[in-house]
């Protein structure tokens, strides 16, 4: 199966030409051109979407060893290295899994520059999935920072209002994390002569390295995670991206923050992974209860799910710097499900925005009365945020506080008290937009959901309840690995 | 069949009966979905019952079946399995039996309803999640069936989704609920790293080691088990109602009747309790906590029905009712005699179901009419349901012969209570004062619920003075939390406006649940309580070697025994006098507004309390963190200077902003480029 990791990145790339290509029996911007693009899209991700199936089942679930490895020279003595291991492949597979979503929920509600807009998407798709299976830090690095180009693009020309504003925003912090770990990144090369992900690994940093190096890998995940309080990009980015861009960044981009810590801050730099870990839990848990707080207040029904998914991510940090089997499994799992769930939960803004143009809470109310599928999925997925067991949510939640409470029983108390907010903000939403009578009458004749947003929750519906009910899936892939990251971790600090 | 097999059909039969109705119901149609979640339920009753038989007489052993791994994370290991022992056979018949009865009453209660389907499958999907709540084997399960029967809750209460104190209602009693799931989400975790398990028989042969062992928490050492059950309690107070977290039952009266008789009387608010009882291997080594959960109880029993004395809402006096009684199950827990708690569990889920359904009977024949001060005389117009709410009301009031031991259903299990908190108070302080709380509130419930049934159904009929208009409930009536609620929404059709008895699909229910708040004391105490509790229970209950609980309780002095039924017949006097001998006094005691009767009416001013501190804290420190926090201080200190640069941009370049963006695209990718060149010349060098 070698080669599938580069066939899966680039699968992308190929839908690319085709709709480039599309210019030969098209003219660019017609509608013709527009219709065979999507078509194009769809079926380029779906293809990408097979592929990584077909790995996955390949995918030997009891090693913790890179798999499907891809290591020749490059250029300039460097080393084109790809491969995965169970921290890494189910990332692949939600990223290939949420993309022919995002490209059906913009079937209709773009009206401009349809194909930049798809080759946008297909673009990051490539970057995304190379950020995932790469093994080679300079490899990682580009994939990393190219995948901000498509996505800023996606917000500023697609985006809302203030566009502008937010994708500025949004590049600012990021770029700021990126110029400090490309600093991280080479000094690693520098010091150890390879650019090898699995070599840097075992490698032995010095305490006093391994701090600057940590602190540098940190300000970069921690924006994009993004923690509390360099988050304050992503609620703007998120009112202004089109829906299939929040999706998309909810689902997969804001994973790379977790993914990064995981794969690099703990297993590199354990001994500064351990000396931060007060630090990483008091962000934790401020996030979790502060912008619980923020969310309930807010009146954009994005932002409001914005702010929750800071929350969430919250939890996500707390497990991987506990360091424990539950605290890294609980993080993978809430990553995992926090892609299903909040993507749904946009796509459920998505929905009524598209019909009515506009996201503000107070707008809404009795939606329930003329739309009860529409009522019944989004109660579906206002459940798995906030975290009732039976669905993905509740997995994750529960694992992370467990694995955080064997660090400090007080940052687990804390993060408990995310379980009521959760309940708060979400359910009163939840209220104000879908029970009670309709009010507005702009909403008098409102549509339930049609037959193309039915399919394009489906799968999400059924991946939130199979992943509650049987998370087991998920942990009979991660748990080599995550075996084995806890051990080596364990063993480096002691602990 | 094997008891296995049985098992697992009665488990999931309410979950098929819930998908069918939930999913086809529009498709099948409103009979159809009636027939299936009803038959499935039947059914499910049926099999509880050959469990139950044969666990009872026919010597069935406890087993657990494993279906499907749930949750497999190291030493985290939890399965979805069916844990059959003498305490998950009690509440399975509980359970579907009550629940099945409330879907049949429910054909004519919600008869009028255009929902149906949808109200037949919460109330199966709430079947199914108690029933995993009851046999699950470990925590995680467990939590899963709590917070499912608290998503059925929410769904109910807020059935009338239309109207917004029901939404406000569903909402209160999902964060109350969510406040006490803190507590017990972080007793799991504590438990989980005390046990290195999570699953019950694991843990309960290990508890003793823990018993004289400190364990670190929140920058304290605590005992260890009285750490771990004292954070599990405050789930359990949640869910049933007690004091501090019961705010939100009363307002759960928002749902229709026969949710507030399946969920807030009968099976979901008493799962705090069973959840204590199945923890006795744990409680029994928590010396501390037990003392909290008697203390607990005892003022959640007199609290609760202080505030019962002064309601006038049919609805809300049955539920303070039910916090009240629920406090008694928890001090029977908190003394040692768990067998006791769970026996008034089980006799209280008929009268008290029976009570509320008698209720929706009431209020259904009286057109959607919940306040009591606008019923009187109804006895001759409803004769079965006066019938069966005296017998409830005889049951509840705990009225028996002690010397004859003969009795209706509470007296046998609320004696018990009372005698078992008597004799473990001779060495336990706390134990004494529950004691005493449990003679004074058995006094104020026979006050309270005698009222309700002198003005219900006897004196003066006050619904003929005014012509009654089922169409004269404007919402806005009803939405100070002190005016009755309207129970179920217009339903265009016009009764000749006289109360009526109710159709024979409800009242059948009623007359089933009578027998049994006549005779599930009688027939079972001996089995529960008695000399056969050991043999009946088969280790499901456990009691430390020093706990004589409950054989003392059948040594107590013959004054304790006579103690409840004076305290009762006095309550009865009074009530009697008040609203039969001299009717109207109580409304005129209650026009004066006294300072006492104002406490009382407005429940201690809890909510009052509540909406001042938390909910006001919530807003404010969510607005603070926003619009100070995230605003002025992090976005004003961070991109601050930048994102001032670039909002002037912004404006000068106006109609440039794609433009604009694609400049700021080409720039970062120049940067980016920059950086890799330089670093290439640099693993080079």
């Amino acid at each position: 199966m070698t080669g599938i990791l580069s066939l899966i990145t680039y699968a992308p790339l190929l839908g690319v030409a085709a709709i480039l290509a599309l210019r030969l029996i098209a003219p660019a911007g017609s509608a013709r051109s527009a219709e065979l693009a999507k078509w194009v899209a769809l079926v380029t991700t779906l293809v990408t979407l097979a592929l990584s199936l077909v790995m996955l089942g390949q995918f030997d679930r009891t090693t913790a060893d890179f798999q499907f490895v891809e290591d020749f020279a490059w250029f300039g003595g460097l080393h084109y290295r790809m491969g995965v291991d169970g921290i890494s492949v189910l990332f692949v597979v939600l990223t290939a899994f949420l993309m022919p979503l995002c490209i059906a929920a913009s079937w209709r509600s773009i009206e401009h520059r349809i194909e930049e807009y798809l080759i946008a998407f297909l673009a990051l798709e490539t970057l995304v999935i190379g950020v995932f299976c790469a093994m080679d830090l300079i490899l990682f690095y580009l994939f990393f920072e190219f995948g901000l180009a498509p996505m800023f693009l996606i917000i500023g020309v697609w985006g809302g209002k203030n566009r502008v504003y937010a994708a500025f925003k949004f590049f600012l912090y990021t770029l700021l994390g990126s110029v400090l770990m490309l600093a991280a990144v080479l000094g690693m090369i520098g010091i150890t002569g390879t650019s090898s992900i699995p070599e840097l690994m075992t490698y032995d940093f010095g305490q006093e390295i391994q701090i600057w190096l940590w602190l540098a890998f940190f300000a970069s995940f921690a924006v994009k995670m993004p923690m509390w309080p360099v988050h304050t990009w992503l609620p703007d980015a998120h009112v202004e991206a089109p829906t299939a861009g929040s999706v998309i960044l909810a689902g997969v981009l804001l994973k790379m923050g977790g993914y990064g810590f995981m794969r690099f801050s703990l297993p590199m730099f354990p001994d500064a992974s351990a000396y931060f870990t007060p630090l990483v839990f008091a962000m934790s848990v401020i996030a979790i209860v502060y912008t619980s707080l923020v969310a309930f207040r807010q009146t954009d029904i994005k932002k409001l799910i914005a702010y929750s998914s800071v929350a969430h991510m919250g939890f996500v940090t707390l497990g991987i710097f506990s360091g424990n089997a539950q605290g890294e499994q609980g993080a993978i799992f809430q990553m995992v499900s926090h892609g299903l769930i909040s993507g749904a939960l946009f796509l459920c803004v998505g929905v009524v925005y598209d019909r009515m143009h506009t996201r503000e809470i107070a707008f809404y109310g009795g939606l329930v009365n003329r739309m009860p599928w529409y009522a019944a999925i989004f109660l579906l997925f206002t459940m798995g945020n906030v975290g009732l067991p039976g669905t993905s949510g509740f997995v994750g939640e529960i694992l992370t506080m467990a694995g955080a409470y064997e660090a400090s029983t007080w940052a687990a108390i804390v993060a408990a008290t995310g379980v009521i907010l959760s309940a708060v903000y979400a359910l009163s939403l939840y209220r104000r937009v879908v029970f009670g009578e309709i009010t507005n009458p702009a909403l008098a004749e409102i549509k339930d959901l049609n037959w193309r947003e039915v399919a394009i929750f489906a799968p999400l519906i059924i991946g939130t309840l199979y992943l509650g009910i049987y998370p087991a899936a998920v942990f009979d892939i991660t748990q080599a690995s995550v075996d084995n990251l806890v051990a080596v971790y364990r063993a480096a600090t002691g602990g | 069949m094997t008891p296995q097999s049985l098992a697992i059909i009665l488990v999931f039969a309410p979950l098929l009966g819930a998908l069918i109705a939930g999913l086809f119901g529009r498709r099948i149609g409103n009979f159809a979905s009636q027939a299936v979640t009803t038959g499935l339920l039947l059914l499910a009753c049926v099999l509880s019952w050959t469990l139950f038989i044969q666990w009872t007489w026919g010597g069935l052993e406890a087993f657990t079946l494993t279906l499907l791994p749930f949750i497999n994370v190291g030493d985290f290991q939890s399965a979805w399995s069916i844990r059959i022992d003498g305490l998950s056979a009690v509440m399975l018949i509980v359970v579907t039996s009550v629940s099945a009865l409330v879907h049949v009453y429910s054909w004519g209660y919600m008869a009028e309803d255009d929902s149906r389907p949808r109200f037949f499958a919460y109330l199966s999907l709430f079947t199914f999640a108690m029933l995993a709540l009851v046999t699950a084997a470990d925590f995680m399960q467990l939590f899963f069936g709590w917070e499912g029967v608290g998503l059925a809750s929410y769904l109910l209460i807020g059935f009338w989704f239309k109207k917004p104190t029901a939404n406000a209602a569903s909402i209160k009693a999902f964060v109350v609920n969510r406040v006490g799931d803190f507590g017990f989400a972080l007793g799991i975790i504590t438990v989980f790293w005390m046990f290195g398990t999570i699953e019950f028989a694991e843990i309960f042969p290990r508890v003793q080691e823990f018993a004289a062992v400190g364990w670190s928490f929140a920058g304290q050492t605590w005992h260890a088990v009285d750490l771990a059950c004292a954070l599990l309690f405050v789930g359990a107070m949640g869910k049933s109602a007690q004091f501090f977290l019961h705010t939100w039952l009363p307002d759960a009266m928002e749902g229709p009747t026969p949710v507030s008789a399946l969920i807030h009387a009968a099976t979901m608010v008493t799962a705090g309790v069973y959840m204590v009882c199945l923890l006795s291997p744990m409680f029994e080594y928590a010396p501390v906590t037990k003392q909290i959960v008697t203390l607990v109880g005892a003022v959640t029993a007199l609290f609760a029905a202080t505030v019962g004395l002064a309601q006038n809402d049919i609805k809300r006096v049955i539920a303070y009712s039910t916090c009240s009684q629920l406090g008694y199950m928890f001090f029977a827990a908190g003394v040692g005699a768990y067998q006791a708690a769970m026996f008034h569990l089980f006799t209280h889920a008929f009268f008290k179901a029976l009570l509320f359904l008698g209720a929706g009977s009431v209020i259904h024949g009286m057109h959607h009419e919940q306040d009591m001060r606008k019923m009187g005389a109804l006895w001759k117009l409803l004769p079965v349901t006066y019938a069966v709410m005296v017998i409830g009301t005889l049951a509840i009031t705990g009225f028996g012969i002690p010397d004859l031991h003969l009795g209706f259903a509470g007296f046998y299990s609320k004696d018990t209570i009372i005698e078992a908190a008597y004799a473990a108070g001779e060495e336990n302080g706390i134990a004494y004062f529950a004691f005493v709380i449990g003679i004074l509130a058995a006094g104020l419930t026979a006050y309270y619920s005698w009222r309700l049934a002198f003005m219900t159904f006897h004196g003066h009929a006050k619904w003929g003075h005014e012509p009654h208009d089922d169409h004269a409930h404007a919402p806005a009536q009803h939405e100070t939390h002190d005016e009755p609620l309207p129970d179920a929404h217009d339903h265009g059709h016009h009764h000749a406006h006289t109360p009526h008895e109710s159709p024979l699909v409800m009242v059948v229910p009623l007359l089933l649940l009578a027998v049994g708040a006549v005779a599930a004391g009688f027939v079972f105490v001996e089995h529960f309580v008695g000399d056969h509790q050991a043999e009946f229970w088969r280790g499901a209950i456990f009691t430390a070697p020093t706990n004589h609980v409950l054989e003392h309780a059948h040594h107590v002095p013959h004054w304790v025994l006579y103690a409840p039924l004076v305290a009762s017949m006095l309550g009865l006097a009074v009530a009697f006098y008040i609203y039969v001998l001299r009717e109207g006094l109580g409304a005129r005691m209650a026009a004066k507004e006294g300072p006492v009767w104002s406490f009382l009416y407005n429940k201690w001013f809890f909510d009052e309390l509540y909406n001042a501190t938390f909910v006001r804290a919530a807003r404010g420190l969510g607005d603070l963190f926003w619009k100070v926090g995230d605003q002025k201080i992090i976005d004003g200190l961070g991109p601050n200077g930048v994102a001032a640069v670039s909002a002037a941009i912004g404006r000068r370049t106006g109609k440039l902003q794609t433009g604009f963006v694609y400049h700021y695209a080409f720039v970062m990718l120049l940067g980016v480029a920059g950086l890799l060149t330089f670093a290439l010349f640099f693993w080079q060098a």
